[in-house]
């Protein structure tokens, strides 16, 4: 694999707008917008990504510490909308014209004026009194009231806080209010070694250890100038499958206990045992900790094509079951669709977009090693609780079709090129930068670190697909019944640490 | 008759009785439990064993009784009553005995009104706590409730119709006697309504789902979240009473075979028959429920809609087609 070709320009801020609208005009994605506090000014990166050539585009803005202020692009893009919140937040940097600037990471009890990322941002001060109520949208009207959920909840799941305004059962109008887990995780990366701040990469989103950990590797493998052999990135594909295919196997079982039906989640947690120890062999951990290393990749043994065809074929028949069960399939069918349109406009990205007839996968359109012809990616047009479902089965028979083609001829063991044979590339005047994007099992992760001279991360900026699918999901339930609330978060199922770092 | 034999009556019936409201008392945890129980087992699982719900009434009596700022003594009250109305109808609906002293009180209209007290009881406490939870699962309990009552007094009336009374001590021996009206077009149909009416207000699936941690699909448990300690060892204790009540009924009216009349004697036989005959139906209601899934809110009042038409079915069949 030839490494993907990555420009970086530098823009002024007048010309922001003009040029980011040509490239999203030309089908580019906003993947990421990373702020970054350098010791003299403030400067923002806009990394676009284009889906058929692989090609990355970075729009470096530097921004006045004085008087931090950029033109909005909300009005082109919305997910750009929410990164210039979480960077009015975490950096002050205030966008200007933006059509509703109001605090994103930061709760009200946060003190005005203090800017964590910021590099004198100082330890936190006291938490204060709310600044001001939260203003919930009031839905007013005969019969309407509102229903307030969490942030804790009775079941063991992380915390939101979601503000339902309900005529009887029908739901007007959800508001998601998350950003109750904010651990300043990008801000552990800074100073790190990169090596050192592997564990932690790991431990971005509980349940994408893979996904995180190699976005991260990939992207300070670029920046070091670090070649990876074909096969390690063979051996990552086989753990990123693996990720996979236990997070597919466990949601679907969970949509049918959902639903009532716990005989199926029963039998699908006993297929995603069979996965979880399959795990523990191949990477001595049954979340696949310590599988991806800086380098290369770790397998102890090579998972068993038959074992995992036995398995495929187990869940395609609990799948069967599932569907051809009439009231589970009345509960799917038709429940909380989401448009082709409005996952387009969000950015949804993952089997959440493929459902509604996305056709988008890192896998194929930013591959880090080549997977075909066993890729296979399907999409779906209906956009409801059941297309997501019926992805997500069919997900799991395609990454079993990846692994079993990617084991053919690898063999255990440990393959590192960590630290670089060659030497890191000479400065250029500006910090050694490199981006990493994966297809993880929620959707595409991409992480961007720049290094220092001497190799320690001055940044790295992580974003999860969750970030991109949360307002997909108030969206998709506008019209749907409170009792159906759990159904359908389930089935996008969005991280709440990955998206609140 | 004369005076002594009368009394002897009375105090069979007594001890009849009261034997029955112990063993509804004390087995309706162990029902629960064993329908639990049949659903781990179908279900691959090991099981907490069937006297899980009295380990957890035992741990909730101990704790410190707590009740929510702002809640009055509807909400104090309503464990009581529910708890209260319970075992009056398991004192004088035919368990085990057709004898009971307070026979008169064995009124059908009676009963559902006594069922229908404890839930607006709950409801009640629920609306109290002026939670969105408690009035969303008020509301929703009222929904059902609303179609579920019309059904169990019709299904039961329908079943009065050939006995000429609505005493359900009355019913239960007139069965007795003329065993084949079980198998009448009336009966059956009346069997299958009630059934259906008994799964939806005891909140089993697939109206509700008595195991979901998920609050925003509950019924039963959205309207008690607010309960603690031993205001909720009460209420839980309370629901399974109901529902052996209810499965008790479904059971006697159409296999009253085992109950004890007036002879003491077969108390323990009754008793014991009684048992078997709850814990079969408890049984093959767990397991029929592992194979079902919930139904969408909206699907419940045509479910329920239909076991009424079925109810009046029953009653227009007990006029027409009776037997020559």
């Amino acid at each position: 694999m030839t490494p993907p070709e990555r420009t970086s320009v530098e823009v002024n801020a007048g010309a922001l707008p003009r040029r980011a609208a040509a490239l999203l005009d030309g089908g580019a994605r906003l993947a990421l917008v990373a702020a970054h506090h350098d010791p003299d000014a403030l400067r923002v990166v806009y990394l676009f990504t284009h889906p058929r050539t692989d090609r990355r585009t970075e729009l470096h803005v530097v921004v006045d510490p004085a008087d931090p202020v950029l033109p909005s692009l909300a009005g082109i893009s919305f997910p750009a909308g929410r990164f210039e919140r979480e960077m009015h937040d975490l950096y002050g940097i205030v966008p200007e014209g933006h059509p509703l600037p109001r605090r994103l990471v930061r709760h009200h009890h946060w003190p005005r004026g203090w800017y964590p990322m910021r590099d004198d941002a100082g330890p936190p001060p006291e938490f204060g009194d709310p600044a001001g109520p939260y203003p919930f949208v009031q839905v007013e009207g005969p019969g309407v009231y509102e229903i307030p959920v969490g942030p804790v909840h009775a079941g063991m799941i992380e915390p939101g806080h979601f503000r339902f305004s309900v005529v009887g059962e029908s739901i007007l109008k959800l508001k998601a209010r998350l950003w109750f887990v904010h651990r300043g995780v990008e801000k552990l990366f800074q100073g790190r070694l990169p090596a050192d701040a592997v564990p932690l990469a790991e431990r971005v989103s509980g349940d994408t250890t893979v996904g995180h950990t190699l976005a991260f590797c990939l992207a300070v493998e670029e920046a070091a100038g670090a070649e990876v052999a074909p096969g390690a990135q063979r051996a990552r594909a086989i753990l990123l499958e693996l990720e996979r295919l236990y997070n597919h196997v466990t949601d679907l079982g969970a949509l049918c206990n959902d639903v009532g039906h716990s005989i199926l989640n029963a039998q699908f947690g006993r297929v995603r045992e069979q996965l979880l120890r399959l795990n523990a062999q191949v990477t001595g951990h049954r979340l696949l900790r310590g599988g991806v290393h800086l380098g290369g990749a770790v397998l102890r043994t090579i998972p068993d094509p038959d074992v995992l065809r036995s398995i495929e074929a187990d869940v395609a028949e609990i799948v069967a079951l599932a569907l051809g069960h009439t009231v589970v399939a009345d509960r799917f069918t038709g429940t909380a669709p989401l448009t082709a349109r409005a996952a387009r406009d969000l950015g949804a990205l993952g089997y959440v977009a493929r459902a509604s007839g996305l056709d988008a996968d890192a896998r194929r359109d930013h591959p880090f090693t080549d997977l075909r012809p066993a890729l296979t990616v399907p999409t779906a047009e209906t956009g409801d609780v059941l297309a997501r479902f019926q992805i997500r089965a069919r997900e799991i028979g395609a990454s079993i079709a990846i692994v079993n083609d990617l084991t053919y001829g690898t063999n255990p063991g440990s393959a590192t090129y960590w630290p670089p044979l060659d030497p890191p590339p000479a400065p250029s005047g500006r910090p050694a930068s490199g981006v990493g994007v994966v297809e993880g099992w929620r959707g595409t992760i991409v992480h961007r670190v720049e290094l220092a001279p001497d190799g320690a991360l001055t940044r790295a900026k992580i974003v999860d697909p969750s970030f991109f699918n949360w307002p997909a999901l108030p969206l998709a339930l506008s019209g749907a019944i409170v009792p159906d609330f759990p159904l359908v978060n389930k089935s996008f199922n969005l991280s709440y640490a990955g998206n609140d770092l | 008759m004369s005076a002594a034999v009368s009394a002897a009556v009375s105090a069979a019936g007594a001890v009849g009785a009261a034997a029955q409201v112990v063993l509804v008392a004390a087995g309706a945890p162990v029902l629960v439990g064993l329908m639990r129980q049949v659903r781990a087992r179908l279900e691959g699982r090991a099981g907490a064993g069937f006297l899980q719900p009295w380990r957890d009434l035992r741990k909730l009596v101990r704790k410190e009784a707590i009740t929510p700022d702002g809640t009055g003594p509807i909400f104090r009250t309503a464990p009581l009553v529910l708890a209260g109305t319970a075992l009056v109808i398991a004192a004088v609906i035919p368990v085990a005995t057709t004898a009971s002293p307070l026979d008169g009180a064995a009124d059908l209209f009676a009963v559902a009104a006594l069922l229908a007290l404890g839930t607006v009881a709950l409801a009640l406490a629920g609306l109290d706590t002026g939670t969105a939870f408690g009035g969303m699962g008020a509301s929703r309990e009222m929904t059902v409730m609303a179609l579920v009552e019309p059904t169990i007094l019709v299904s039961i009336f329908a079943l009065s119709v050939p006995v000429g009374s609505t005493n359900l001590g009355a019913i239960v021996t007139s069965t007795l006697h003329e065993p084949q009206r079980v198998a009448s077009p009336a009966s059956v149909l009346a069997a299958v309504a009630l059934a259906v009416v008994a799964i939806a207000e005891t909140g089993r699936i697939p109206v509700d789902n008595p195991s979901t941690h998920l609050e925003l699909t509950m019924i039963h448990e959205a309207m008690v979240l607010e309960y603690a300690g031993p205001d909720l060892a009460l209420v839980e204790w309370a629901s399974a009473m109901r529902l052996t009540i209810l499965l008790g009924l479904v059971a006697n009216l159409f296999a009253p075979w085992g109950i004890a009349g007036a002879s003491p004697a077969m108390l323990p036989v009754a008793l014991i028959a009684f048992a078997a005959k709850v814990a079969v139906l408890g049984g093959a209601l767990a397991a029929g429920e592992v194979f079902m899934a919930k139904l969408r809110m909206f699907r419940v009042p045509e479910l329920l809609a239909g076991s009424f038409v079925l109810a009046l079915l029953a009653v227009a069949a007990s006029y027409f087609l009776v037997a020559p």
